[in-house]
């Protein structure tokens, strides 16, 4: 027991720290350029606590995360179009095309800000649903779930480019000016926007702290390792794996509508296939089963990506590449497991350790 | 009329293509339960094979019929050289292993990049296969391409070859015995390393031959593999794993779905009407389309 | 208590082969049961089709209710529980955790998504129970083969069924172990059913109150321990000089559970060797 109180203390003092890095030193110490990067880095991080909940505590690889940030973001997105574009009027690019005349049937509810902020989750949150019921029902588990996500990816973002008069095609919707009245060229108010990923962020993994040190977070672990065992003990599995998915979609999502203000863009090379997989890459370096794993890792490989693609593409492949080699045939466990594996070497191989010292 | 029978033979082709990729996701699925994402880039390599020995005879005809031993073997050796470095190791992981191929294939396709440039690239079609039979004359003829054809046959012979390996050689034997108790078969003195990689090779070898069919309907570039082999692991998905007929139904019905939907609607549209119509599948047969029925727990 | 087990007319088919060919069995409340007969006779298949993971034809009722048809985790809702031939614990969750997820198929949403805060007075008492009490916050991957198995019991107690069905609960474990797996399986008979799957003939000569025999699908013999030993038929079985049974391989029967799909058809050289190794098992 005070194992465990140790456990949560630390696990709080960690929290303080991650919002006094956030709230206190980014600001102070990013210029307005960085700190928009960061900004984004921690819309990365908030699907890769998702990616934490379903991959790491319940054993589902979501190779499919892009569309859900995808239909956050175009949810978001549409509607910030609409507000930039003004009532009666269409889209920049609905014109620019010029096959439309009046707004598709499903864009109009978008204009509503409320709904629009409400579908940001709940797209997401359908789509997982229907998919979710539809295949864990069935039990279809495994690396078969893997590619039906990864499939869907791909559709999706197929999709998109292909109705280019309605969602902006390969480009996406572009070139947003305003967020809710305010305007995302002032880089004060891109401050703000900043702010509120943070904090967004922070809820979003409490959330995930809750659910996985809950009794529900226990039995997910349970059904990941031993799926026909609670079946037997009188659960249903599908159920259960549903929630985790479901809540991974939705924060997905999110993440997706916050990325927009922040970048000012959202399109299919964001939700298909390769930025999929992608999402998981993060969390698969810092450790899926860790939440300050799964985070720190996000953040720093969405900034490796920046620093080393900046400068030298090829090179950021290959590294990418060796990651995910790296990370998931030799450190399953990811960054947040070294600690525990350097302490086992230690233990078993204590000479070693005195003749480095 | 003939249009719809034209586009279920364009179909068919594709189909043909699936089938040849998927035999040999197949084969090592089946065999240590692994999904390799990199099986894709061997189709690359096979591809790139082609037009590597394009270059070096100039001869179309005979370069396309020396590439397909050659990218038999180099993708093969490729898929053995990934089975003992890689995925040996991750034995009992399916899901990191298929992560880490992901990885491998990223690699992959950036080393082509690296060497063959970014810029798609094409080879020529050999006499032979430029020209196109027609089935049906008159004022709607039906015409099949040669090249299509030629798929088909290459397809046909590959299903062929690889059932009568497993079903009469020895090592057909042995690699069935593996599939169907890893442990037993260990024990009754099979070396089950000697036959992972065996059968790694030859499947990643068929990815090598479908890359060399694909020379002859598309473009060659980096990323060809990704495009086509998600649509490959959906046949396994639907066909059964390990389930030769199944494999080969799914592939020539997925093929003539995904054409014969792209005819009435768009390309974009059919994609999700298929993936749609393999979720409605699975919800009537979630083990795929032909499955023992057996009592493992799993 | 209440609830006995009534089968009647069970039949399971795999692709053509009959595992389980009309079994009629039936199981007093509180009775101690145990199920034996030569590998392939069906008994695992048995209590898959009576927990539902395995389709059957026929009748299986409990309490008077009618379970087949009936998806597994509602059986195991109804009451029914059952351990496998290899121990299944949930290795990386503690032994509170893993009894605390077993007691709690019943628990409300807002129950499931709080902390569990204390440990449930039925945990305590199975903790107890099954004498596993010192290593509660030990993960259960580090218990001992036998503790482990010992845990799956406690893990039905908690579930509180009325019927356990147990397949083979004493293999690999020492005297020691199987004399007190014994006692606390007589103990829970006292108020629930309890079914054993077993091999082990001193382990049923022990504690068994009544056996039933399969072979080849159907139940061969049934009886006392006295009864059942003195049956000519039960010996040609075991003796393995039976009067020409109708052969339809059963006795290479899916109890092997040779997992898997198979590219192709036909049996291979390894499937062979598995016969040879169940009739020697046998």
């Amino acid at each position: 027991m005070n194992a465990l109180k140790g456990r949560a203390a630390r696990a709080w003092y960690g929290f303080a720290a991650g919002a006094v890095l956030l709230f206190a030193v980014a600001p102070a110490a990013l210029s307005d350029f960085r700190l928009g990067l960061f900004a984004k880095y921690l819309c990365m991080a908030m699907v890769a606590v998702g990616i934490c909940l379903a991959w790491g505590r319940g054993g589902l690889l979501t190779l499919g995360q892009g569309v859900f940030f995808g239909l956050g973001g175009y949810a978001m997105a549409m509607h910030l179009k609409l507000a930039d574009a003004g009532p009666g009027n269409l889209p920049d690019f609905m014109q620019l095309y010029g096959t439309a005349t009046e707004l598709p049937w499903w864009w109009r509810p978008f204009a509503n800000p409320a709904v629009a902020l409400a579908a940001t989750v709940l797209l997401p949150v359908a789509v997982a649903a229907l998919l979710g019921l539809l295949v864990f029902r069935r039990r279809v588990k495994g690396a078969y779930f893997a590619i039906l996500g990864q499939a869907l990816a791909a559709a999706f973002a197929i999709w998109l480019v292909g109705q280019q008069a309605t969602t902006g095609g390969t480009n996406g919707l572009t070139d947003i000016q305003g967020f809710f009245g305010y305007d995302l060229h002032d880089p004060v108010n891109q401050r703000m926007v900043y702010f509120v990923i943070a904090a967004v962020l922070l809820l979003v993994v409490l959330l995930a702290r809750q659910l996985i040190h809950s009794r529900y977070g226990e039995l997910l672990v349970a059904v990941r390792d031993a799926e026909e065992r609670v079946r037997f003990l009188g659960y249903n599995p599908a159920n259960v794996k549903l929630v985790a998915y479901v809540v991974a979609a939705g924060t997905a999502g999110l993440a997706g509508a916050l990325f927009v203000p922040a970048v000012g863009i959202i399109s299919p090379a964001l939700v298909g296939i390769v930025p999929s997989i992608e999402f998981v890459i993060g969390a698969a370096v810092g450790g899926r089963a860790s939440l300050a794993g799964a985070v720190l890792g996000a953040v720093a490989v969405a900034w490796a990506r920046t620093a080393l693609s900046e400068e030298f593409p090829a090179a950021w492949t290959y590294f990418q590449g060796l990651l995910f080699v790296v990370a998931l045939a030799f450190l399953p466990g990811g960054l947040a497991s070294l600690p525990a594996v350097v302490r086992r070497r230690r233990a078993a191989a204590p000479v070693a350790v005195g003749e480095a010292a | 009329m003939s249009v719809i029978l034209g586009q279920t033979f364009t179909g068919i082709s594709i189909g043909a293509v699936l089938l040849l990729i998927a035999l040999g996701l197949s084969l090592t699925f089946g065999q240590m339960n692994v999904i390799n994402m990199a099986h894709g880039e061997f189709i690359m390599a096979g591809a790139y094979t082609t037009y590597v020995l394009q270059k070096s005879i100039s001869d179309a005809g005979i370069s396309l019929l020396v590439a397909l031993p050659v990218a038999f073997c180099v993708s093969g050796v490729l898929g053995a050289l990934l089975e003992r470095l890689l995925i040996r190791r991750l034995y009992l992981r399916p899901l990191d292993t298929l992560l880490v191929t992901w990885g491998v294939s990223l690699m992959l396709q950036q080393l082509a990049r690296d060497i063959f440039g970014a810029p798609n690239v094409q080879t020529r079609a050999p006499d032979w296969l430029t020209g196109h039979i027609t089935l049906v004359g008159g004022d709607d003829p039906l015409t099949v391409a040669d090249n299509r054809l030629f798929i088909l046959g290459l397809a046909v012979a590959a299903v062929a070859a690889l059932s009568l390996t497993l079903r009469l050689t020895p090592l057909g034997r042995r690699i069935r015995a593996v599939v169907q108790n890893r442990d037993l078969a260990e024990v009754s003195g099979i070396s089950t390393s000697r036959v992972d990689r065996t059968a790694f090779f030859l499947g990643s070898g068929l990815a090598g031959v479908a890359g060399v069919a694909l020379t002859l309907v598309g473009p060659i570039g980096p990323t060809m593999g990704t495009n086509i082999i998600i649509d490959a692991f959906l046949v396994i998905v639907v066909g059964g794993i390990g389930q030769l007929k199944g494999s080969v139904m799914v592939a020539f019905a997925l093929g003539v779905l995904q054409s014969v939907l792209e005819y009435s609607t768009t390309v974009s549209v059919a994609k999700v009407l298929v993936l749609v119509a393999i979720v409605a599948f699975l919800q009537w047969r979630p083990q795929g389309l032909y499955t023992l029925r057996t009592r493992s727990l799993v | 208590m209440s609830g006995g087990l009534e089968i009647r007319g069970l039949r399971v088919v795999f692709d053509g082969f009959t595992a389980v060919d009309g079994v009629d069995l039936d199981v007093r409340p509180g009775d101690l049961r145990f199920l034996i007969g030569p590998n392939g006779a069906g008994k695992t298949t048995l209590v898959d089709a009576v927990t539902g993971l395995v389709r059957a034809e026929g009748s299986v009722r409990f309490g008077g209710e009618e379970l087949l048809g009936r998806s597994v985790h509602r059986i195991a809702r109804s009451g029914i529980g059952r351990t496998f031939q290899t121990a299944t614990v949930f290795e990386e969750l503690t032994v509170l955790q893993n009894l605390d997820i077993a007691a709690g198929a019943g628990r409300s949403m807002w129950t499931m998504l709080r902390r569990r805060r204390d440990v449930p007075v039925p945990v305590a008492r199975a903790l107890e129970t099954i004498g596993l009490t010192d290593v509660a916050d030990s993960p259960a991957g580090t218990l001992a083969h036998g503790q482990k198995q010992w845990l799956e019991i406690g893990m039905l107690l908690v579930q509180d069924v009325r019927l356990l069905l147990l397949d083979e609960p004493v293999a690999g474990m020492s005297h020691d172990e199987r004399q007190a797996t014994g006692e606390l399986l007589e103990r829970i008979s006292e108020e629930r059913t309890v079914v054993v799957i077993e091999h082990d003939m001193d382990f049923l000569r022990s504690f068994a109150r009544s056996v039933s025999v399969l072979h080849a699908g159907r139940v061969l013999s049934e009886g006392t321990v006295t009864e059942v030993q003195a049956d000519p038929r039960v010996q040609e079985v075991y003796l393995g000089h039976a009067p020409e049974v109708p052969s339809r391989g059963a006795d290479d029967g899916p109890d092997d559970g040779d997992g898997g799909a198979a590219v192709g058809a036909g049996a291979a050289s390894a499937g062979d060797t598995a016969a040879d190794a169940a009739v020697q098992e046998a």
